[in-house]
């Protein structure tokens, strides 16, 4: 009943909240409904795409003036095999709730972004992947099974070993080759829901880099780093290890937490205020913390503050996130950083990590052997965009790429170089599928 | 999962969005649960659910609950299939359309039927197993619209009110037993039933918000939840409301 109403919706936002438009909704509670849902949203001879919790801060996420399918109404697990750790459950169902599943079990998802709310069909779909990329790689890689819903097909199954090309097309396929119903996903064994955590500042990118090939034996590292700092202390951050502790209790995490209730002045987060918090937060004693933590607080700090992203105020902001391979990563980082100083865009989130060398399954997966950078920044108009531009030309340089999943202006050319297998995936796209993203980057290709 | 102090569990229209979602708090608790409801599919979609989420044991059962036909023997089976009873969720009903319901009395009769009267049956069967048990839980999702009579919605608030005052009789005859009768009114809550109107807004609650409620409600054995709890005061108000006020609103 529910499955096939469809609602206009002028709200509907990226989490970067700088895209915003109009959307015909269906909202399915019972898998039978999907396909009602896809039909009615798409409307005649038009196009639909799956959503989750809405956590893409770009484009990717959208289909403007077209349909969505809101999948967060598909949220049950199908079965959960305890003994061996294999979790199938609908594509609506947010890490949020896997964990509070799997972890009094004694299991943890394989592969976690920065936040828990995100759906399992959006970490499918944008084959994401965490602090463990250097041991586990992407999120693909513990998938063993979809369940696609294809316009042309109906329901389909695929896997690394069952239609093996329809499921690379899926995993990191943005939700464009087939909207994933559900996924199976084998889990990670753990004896405790503590993580043991060892941070350390460093000065530069030289020390980053050393941490980094030091930690092989960490199964989590991430690097903060201070984008205004200039100078000698150019490159200068917190460098977080972590490892799931031995033994413990399997506690899940509690719900709550403030929230943002509305949207910040557009200048709270500039250069000083940015800067102020960067000292503080490299000087503060948790920079050198060594001890246990549950692991909400080391996988999800910014899940304690809700719609965070409203922060940034109004006019919303970019993420930017790019890879550089191995042979070109020390320098082209140094690069990116100083760009980032002199501009004096400030980044509140900046983020760096050592991707490792597991193939990543999907063809269009962003993960590749390097080095990643992840920054925010909010958005000031041509500034920003000339600044990202700048930092785009960089990676390109360094024969790197960017993620689309954190981006609402990755311009076109810079995406296919980045992606030359984008028209193998065009090719195997359901008809029926299509994001604003998609509609920007493949036009008159 | 099973654990020693398991439930046993008998959710009337188990497919409803609230009931769904309170059940599966009681399913990581390791409880055992029979699922009743029309549709055999969807039952089995929210059975494996609750099944991975840890509860003991799910069993379901295929019944239209507006139908009362042998209520006492159906009764007595979920019971029997059960292995006992512990708490009773009556959460099926309709939400129909008040002009649909003026146009055609059929639709009204079934609309009276299905949220009044058949559910006022099935609790007093409920209530006849605690009372012989000397234990149990009873809880039953009414509504706020059961308060007052409103031009926009008198045949679901009618039937509401009537169920409101059939568990308020209820908790009534066993106060001061251990029996617990749980009334609960929800507000505006975000479900398929709901889906024909327009949302958002502080007032409109999502079925995860009301079955922690249920929760809290049963743990604290009280005899209405208003939840969120804020329309407690709101209803307040407008039970209280001059009539030369009421009349003019359009609600």
């Amino acid at each position: 009943m529910s499955g096939a109403s469809v609602r206009d919706d002028d709200g509907i936002l990226a989490w970067g909240r700088v895209h915003r438009g109009r959307h015909r909704v269906a909202a399915p509670v019972w898998p039978g409904e999907l396909e009602e849902a896809a039909r009615a949203s798409a409307g005649e001879g038009g196009a639909t795409l799956a959503r989750g919790l809405g956590r893409s801060y770009g484009d990717s996420g959208l289909n403007l003036g077209g349909g969505l399918v809101d999948m967060t109404g598909l949220d049950r697990a199908i079965a959960f095999d305890r003994a061996a750790g294999v979790l199938r459950a609908d594509a609506g169902m947010s890490l949020d709730a896997v964990l509070r599943l799997c972890v009094p079990a004694g299991w943890f998802p394989p592969v976690t972004p920065g936040t828990k709310f995100v759906t399992l069909g959006g970490a499918v779909a944008n084959d994401v992947h965490g602090k463990n990329h250097h041991v586990a790689g992407s999120f693909g890689r513990h998938v063993r099974r979809l369940g696609l819903w294809r316009s042309d097909r109906g329901l389909v199954e695929c896997g690394p070993d069952t239609e093996p090309e329809l499921f690379a097309a899926a995993v990191g396929g943005l939700g464009l080759t087939g909207i994933v119903l559900w996924v199976e996903l084998a889990l990670l064994r753990i004896g405790s829901a503590a993580v043991t955590v060892q941070n350390d500042r460093f000065g530069g990118l030289d020390d980053f880099f050393r941490l980094s090939d030091e930690s092989a034996d960490w199964p989590y590292t991430v690097a903060w780093v201070d984008t205004l700092a200039t100078g000698e202390n150019l490159g200068r951050g917190v460098f977080s290890r972590g490892r799931h502790a031995v033994h413990g209790p399997l506690d899940p995490h509690r719900a709550g937490g403030p929230a943002v209730p509305v949207d910040a002045p557009g200048f709270l987060l500039n250069r000083w205020t940015v800067g102020a918090f960067n000292r503080l937060y490299y000087a503060k004693p948790g920079s050198a913390f060594r001890g246990e933590q549950p692991y909400d607080p080391f996988f999800y700090p910014l899940d304690r503050l809700r719609h965070w992203n409203r922060l940034y105020g109004p006019r919303g902001f970019y993420q930017w996130q790019g890879v550089v391979p191995p042979a070109t990563a020390k320098d082209a980082v140094q690069v990116l950083l100083g760009r980032i100083a002199r501009s004096g865009e400030a980044s509140f989130l900046a983020v760096l990590k050592n991707f490792g060398d597991a193939a990543s399954p999907g063809l269009l997966s962003f993960p590749m052997v390097g080095t990643t950078l992840a920054l925010d920044f909010p958005n000031r108009g041509g500034r920003t965009l000339a600044l990202l531009g700048d930092l785009d030309r960089v990676v390109a340089e360094a024969g790197g790429r960017l993620y689309p999943a954190k981006d609402g202006r990755l311009p076109a050319a810079e995406f296919r170089r980045g992606y030359p297998a984008w028209r193998d995936l065009e090719d195997r796209r359901d008809p029926m599928l299509l994001s604003s993203f998609w509609r920007r980057v493949s036009q008159d290709g | 999962m099973a654990m020693a102090d398991s439930k046993r569990i008998l959710v009337l229209g188990a497919t409803s969005a609230i009931a769904e979602r309170w059940a599966r708090l009681r399913a990581a608790q390791g409880d055992r649960l029979m699922l009743v409801g029309r549709d055999p599919a969807k039952l089995a979609v929210v059975a494996a659910d609750l099944q991975a989420r840890g509860a003991a044991e799910v069993l379901t059962a295929e019944s239209d609950l507006a139908d009362t036909e042998s209520a006492a023997e159906r009764f007595a089976a979920y019971v029997e299939r059960l292995g006992g009873l512990d708490t009773v969720l009556v959460a099926y009903g309709m939400l129909g359309d008040q002009a649909t319901a003026q146009d055609d009395v059929e639709r009204l009769e079934h609309g009276l039927r299905a949220n009044f009267l058949s559910a006022a049956v099935w609790c007093e069967l409920a209530a006849g197993r605690f009372e012989k048990a000397g234990v149990g839980t009873l809880v039953a999702i009414s509504s706020v619209a059961g308060d007052r009579g409103r031009r926009s919605n008198y045949a679901y608030g009618a039937a509401k009110a009537g169920l409101s005052a059939y568990l308020e009789g209820l908790a009534h005859r066993f106060a001061g037993t251990p029996v617990t009768v749980v009334s609960v009114r929800p507000g505006f809550v975000d479900t398929p039933m709901t889906a024909h109107v327009p949302k958002g807004g502080p007032l409109w609650a999502t079925p995860e918000q009301v079955a922690e409620d249920i929760e809290r409600g049963i743990a604290k054995r009280r005899a209405v939840v208003y939840t969120p709890w804020f329309w407690w005061l709101i209803m307040l108000i407008i039970r209280n409301l001059p009539r030369p006020i009421f009349d003019r609103m359009k609600i």
